[in-house]
């Protein structure tokens, strides 16, 4: 103890007294949560109580604080190493990203054929594809165009019904459908664009949940359109080209290409689907920022009023990513009805808008990379804490705010350049606005 | 051919009141700014100095009056009082700077002189839809617009930070990357607020130079808002005075340094021993 005193003049008393300050906020906490259980007995609910976990979560706060004390606060450097060590993930994080980009391509390419990919992890690597297409997707509007859209699920919703719709009424094929989806989605996009480009910040942030909310209540309210709250069930499943990947038929997938029937055939398919509807959505999205509307949004999240003055038209470039975030959206929502075969307004819920931009935020606002390696995370993550049960939105949390801590502009919080001189330098996410709507 | 008589002036501004709810910022306020030349725009604090501006360039609709641009080559003319900001700089060809500086702080420096290329960028790519398939139309009209660029960032000194983040100049630096920024707009009339805020002698007198290249090479009219007397007695070939948002003098720089009405408005107030000799002198 005499050693750490002489290294950073540790007071002792003081340390002492933070410690049991901070447990006796961890008291008041764990002490209801912890302590606490309610157990259905014969007259009602009967209280149990369990003193051991508390102590044991109470004196771990007091001994990690101290050790923090002694060992982390009390070091010689201070800010200036934290700010440097940053500064460090992050060039690290972006060496990773030019070969983590192609690495992970191959990885998802070659996932199907690996010896563990079974079912189960062809479902979960679809959920996370499509919510990176969905991150992707809401990138163009929240990290390029620094535009906040907490109702980005309505467009999600409006691609899946447009294609259940119009596969059911008309039974068009899949293929026809899906341009259709992403068509009705960006004009629905373009909707939503024009009230709200008088407001910025949080007041476009609430019209935008509320235009979510509106959607999601229209579904279910008119029933003779949208079935309602029974959804809409029976919507037909994709094709390889036209080729139906059923058990029985004359012409089916399996019997074309001389192969046993497999029901992972289809899961394959549609796994590859998503996968290339994802590419897509990220090829579109790197090529726009390259170009001058992209240029367009990302100076419009910098600075709206210098973009008016240099002849931008704000309303048409808000306008434009409305649309083409509200597009991918789409397209996305017509793979998940075609996969899911029924959908209904429970599937599209405001969690669901938060938990995209949450995905976005997490990846570092603008970053491709990012937005996949937070999808894995979030949505890989919910199903390896599925055993925690009722700790899982817990640990999530805490996962959240430490992430946020740790690295509040995401995790890959760089720029980089759309066009260079002589050397490409990324720019640090401290000099990039965040937008103000 | 035409004599100066017949060609209408660059800029005209007719009777331009401007109101803010009880405040009157601008009192019934004409002038003109001739083309090729350097008209200042002058006054102590608070005079209505960038309302002017903002009226001109369409960030506030003025209460009445008229604005007029005149293209010299064209022969077209502008009524900027009814038009949209945006369109004002896309069609009129008004450019401006910022009091506090404007920049796309996250964006290179060369990258904010393309986003001021927007316009004939966005053509080229055939709004975008030609852009996202490479058409060879938009990959020459980038490369010509990084030569303007490379032009501009030559002129203003900044050519070894173009891949630098705009926010990483030094002050100096941004007030210049602005200044090349509102020129690759190709401007006719180029509008400065208080270009030489913040500069170091040795930088305002770079400025000048600047200032006169552009009026002279580039051939366009340059507005000025400037407090730095050096910069504005320097350079401008015509000083319009405004005090509480009237015009209060109006000439070459000659005739306003010697305007009794404009030394009491600087000094007058401040300074009690001149009063008696400037109300003397004034009838």
């Amino acid at each position: 103890m005499a050693e750490a005193g002489k290294a950073g003049g540790l007071n002792l008393a003081a340390t002492i007294k933070d410690c049991l300050l901070a447990g006796l906020v961890a008291l008041a906490i764990f002490g209801p949560t912890l302590g606490l259980v309610t157990i259905p007995g014969p007259g009602g609910l009967d209280l149990v109580q369990r003193w051991t976990p508390v102590a044991i979560a109470v004196a771990l706060v007091v001994g990690g604080r101290f050790l923090l004390h002694v060992f982390w606060w009390n070091r010689e450097p201070g800010e200036g190493a934290v700010a440097g060590a940053r500064a460090a993930v992050t060039l690290r994080l972006v060496g990773l990203g030019r070969y983590a980009g192609p690495a992970l391509l191959a990885f998802a390419v070659a996932l199907p054929f690996l010896p563990f990919a079974d079912r189960y992890i062809l479902d979960l690597s679809i959920l996370v594809l499509t919510y990176v297409m969905l991150g992707w997707g809401l990138n163009i509007v929240v990290g390029l165009a620094g535009l906040l859209d907490l109702g980005y699920v309505a467009f999600y919703a409006v691609g899946a019904y447009s294609y259940a719709l119009i596969a059911q009424h008309f039974g068009w094929s899949f293929w026809v459908c899906l341009p259709l989806a992403g068509l009705f989605a960006a004009f629905f996009g373009v909707i939503l664009g024009f009230p709200v480009l008088r407001l910025r910040g949080d007041y476009l942030a609430i019209v935008t949940l509320a235009f979510g909310e509106i959607v999601r209540v229209v579904l279910l309210n008119w029933y003779t359109f949208t079935n309602g709250p029974d959804g809409i069930s029976g919507i037909p499943r994709p094709s390889f080209f036209g080729l139906p990947f059923d058990r029985l038929g004359d012409v089916t997938f399996h019997k074309t290409f001389g192969l046993e029937y497999s029901s992972l055939h289809r899961i394959i398919f549609l796994y590859f689907l998503i996968l290339i509807l994802a590419l897509v959505t990220n090829f579109v999205t790197v090529r726009l920022r390259r170009l001058p509307v992209g240029r367009a949004w990302e100076a419009l999240r910098e600075d709206e009023i210098a973009c008016r003055s240099l002849g931008l038209n704000t309303t048409n470039t808000k306008l434009t990513a409305f649309a083409m975030g509200a597009m991918f959206a789409g397209f996305a929502g017509s793979f998940f009805a075609t996969r899911q075969g029924f959908i209904s307004p429970e599937s599209f819920v405001f969690m669901e808008s938060a938990l995209v931009l949450a995905i976005v935020v997490l990846g570092g606002m603008g970053s491709q990379i990012g937005v996949v390696i937070a999808a894995v995370v979030m949505i890989g993550g919910f199903e390896v804490f599925r055993e925690a049960e009722q700790f899982r939105m817990l640990i999530f949390g805490l996962a959240m705010v430490s992430i946020m801590v740790w690295r509040p502009r995401g995790l890959i919080a760089v720029r980089t350049p759309s066009v260079f001189l002589k050397e490409k330098k990324v720019i640090s996410a401290d000099l990039v606005q965040e937008g103000h709507g | 051919m035409t004599t100066d008589a017949v060609t209408p002036p660059l800029l005209t501004v007719e009777h331009l009141t401007m109101r803010f709810g009880g405040l009157l910022a601008i009192d019934d306020l004409s002038f003109e700014a001739a083309d090729r030349k350097i008209t200042a725009l002058i006054g102590p604090n608070g005079a209505g100095k960038t309302t002017v501006f903002n009226c001109i360039t369409g960030f506030y609709k003025p209460t009445q009056g008229r604005i007029t641009l005149h293209h010299g080559d064209t022969g077209a003319e502008f009524l900027l009082e009814r038009m949209d900001d945006f369109r004002i700089t896309q069609k009129a060809k008004v450019a401006r700077t910022f009091q506090n500086i404007r920049l796309f702080g996250g964006m290179t420096v060369l990258e904010n002189l393309l986003v001021a290329q927007h316009n004939t960028l966005m053509l080229a790519s055939r709004f975008t839809i030609g852009g996202i398939f490479g058409i060879a139309g938009y990959k020459h009209a980038e490369r010509e617009s990084i030569e303007l660029a490379k032009y501009w960032l030559e002129k203003v000194r900044l050519t070894e930070r173009a891949d630098d983040p705009a926010s990483d100049l030094p002050y100096g630096g941004q007030r210049r990357l602005e200044i090349a920024r509102a020129m690759c707009t190709m401007p006719k009339l180029l509008c400065l607020d208080e270009p030489a805020a913040g500069l170091n002698p040795r930088e305002s007198q770079e400025l000048n130079e600047l200032l006169q290249y552009i009026r002279d090479q580039h051939r366009i009219g340059v507005l000025l808002i400037e407090h730095d007397m050096s910069v504005v007695m320097g350079i401008s070939d015509h000083i319009v005075v405004l005090d509480y948002g009237q015009k209060i003098s109006d000439g070459t720089p000659e005739e306003v340094r010697r305007d009794p009405n404009v030394i009491r408005a600087y000094l007058g107030v401040d300074e009690e021993e001149e009063i008696p000799e400037i109300e003397g002198a004034a009838p």
